[in-house]
């Protein structure tokens, strides 16, 4: 029960915010039908992961002394603090700048075409999944627990997206060069997902051997190349995020912000 | 005149060509077959027919109705089959297959008396 716990926890949640935020921007939009739904389905179980991980922030902050409040003020909704009343989820997901979020730049990227997000996905997806693996055995209990349940929606996600990836790079000349082009802008974004970070409650780092392994098998399944490019962008894990989260806040906070302290 | 009037059959019959892909639309190249959907819920014991979906093959088939036919816990096992292999009968003989069992009550098995010392039967 400490600030660690508490930055760690809301980490975890802005990056399955996000992320499911970007993949709702698909709803209606998908190129099939069954897609679509997949996709949204995605964002539903990334949404889900979301609640349980800002619910765990916002218990653990309202039983924070005064001191360990000021410790992670900086990241606290300015406009909840006009409420007076105990910090919910919603406040955390829902009222707080863009320099507040911690989730990886990887997610806030937008949804391009149809090979951009499943690769976003794939290379996500894998993420969490070897992440949760380890988190599952983690001290904190309620971290574990939600690991554990989230573990089989990201399965699924891992399974389905590198099978798109596949598809796709193995397909025909031009879904060969979209996943191409999607590659060269994406993998600069990789690299940040295994950067340590001070409120980290596990050893990133010890999870990029499993992520390569299956980021190259399916890449050479895909008949597509690695990019040799080795410098990595970083900054969203402590708030310095790229112009798109600004747009994107835009729209998901707007409600929030116009009826203030709004119930459905 | 004749063309005014076309009637489509689901799936095709043993004794004639028929449309293939689900018998309603022309598939064309660029669409993906059509496959029906048999889900089985987890107090069933049989699979039932929810619908159809578009895929390319068998395993996409089986993930697309896990994330359409699945999503409010309906079921615990699926089976997929492209709608081409669906084998009907004819809607237009159905008067010659179905109607004469109608008057043949000797053929339920509740037609018989059996006699009191028939135990087990």
């Amino acid at each position: 029960m400490n600030t660690q716990t508490f930055l760690y926890s809301l980490h975890l949640a802005d990056n399955a915010l996000i992320l499911g935020q970007r993949n709702a921007e698909w709803t209606g939009h998908g190129p099939v039908l069954e897609q679509d739904i997949a996709i949204t389905n995605i964002s539903l179980d990334l949404l889900g992961q979301a609640r349980n991980f800002y619910q765990y922030a916002a218990f653990l902050f309202n039983g924070f002394n005064e001191e360990q409040k000021k410790a992670v003020d900086q990241y606290i909704p300015r406009l909840w603090k006009k409420y007076n009343r105990e910090l919910q989820e919603d406040d955390l997901a829902f009222l707080r700048e863009e320099q507040q979020y911690l989730n990886l730049l990887i997610t806030e990227l937008p949804r391009g075409d149809w090979a951009q997000s499943v690769l976003r996905q794939f290379f996500f997806s894998a993420f969490q999944f070897y992440l949760y693996q380890q988190l599952q055995n983690n001290a904190d209990q309620q971290l574990a627990a939600i690991a554990e349940k989230s573990i089989k929606e990201v399965t699924y996600h891992l399974r389905w997206s590198g099978e798109w990836v596949i598809r796709l790079g193995d397909g025909t000349n031009e879904s060969n060069d979209r996943m191409k082009n999607a590659l060269t802008d994406q993998w600069m974004f990789t690299g940040e997902m295994f950067m340590p970070e001070a409120y980290e409650l596990l050893d990133v780092s010890t999870i990029k051997n499993s992520w390569t392994k299956k980021v190259d098998d399916i890449l050479s399944q895909a008949t597509l190349e690695l990019p040799k490019q080795t410098w990595m962008q970083s900054g969203g894990k402590h708030g310095k995020h790229s112009e798109y989260l600004g747009y994107l806040l835009t729209e998901m906070q707007y409600l929030q912000r116009t009826f203030p302290n709004v119930t459905w | 005149m004749n063309n005014l009037i076309i009637k489509y059959y689901y799936g095709d019959y043993g004794d004639r060509e028929a449309p293939t892909g689900g018998g309603i639309v022309k598939t064309s190249a660029n669409e993906w077959p059509l496959w029906e959907v048999f889900i089985r819920s987890k107090q069933g014991l049989d699979h039932k027919h929810v619908g159809s979906l578009h895929a390319v093959d068998a395993q996409m088939a089986v993930e697309n109705a896990r994330d359409v036919y699945t999503r409010r816990q309906e079921g615990v096992s699926i089976w997929v089959v492209e709608s081409k292999y669906v084998h009907a009968s004819n809607p237009d003989e159905a008067e010659s297959f179905y109607e004469p069992a109608n008057d043949k009550v000797y053929r339920h098995p509740t037609f018989y008396d059996l006699p009191d010392e028939v135990k087990h039967m």
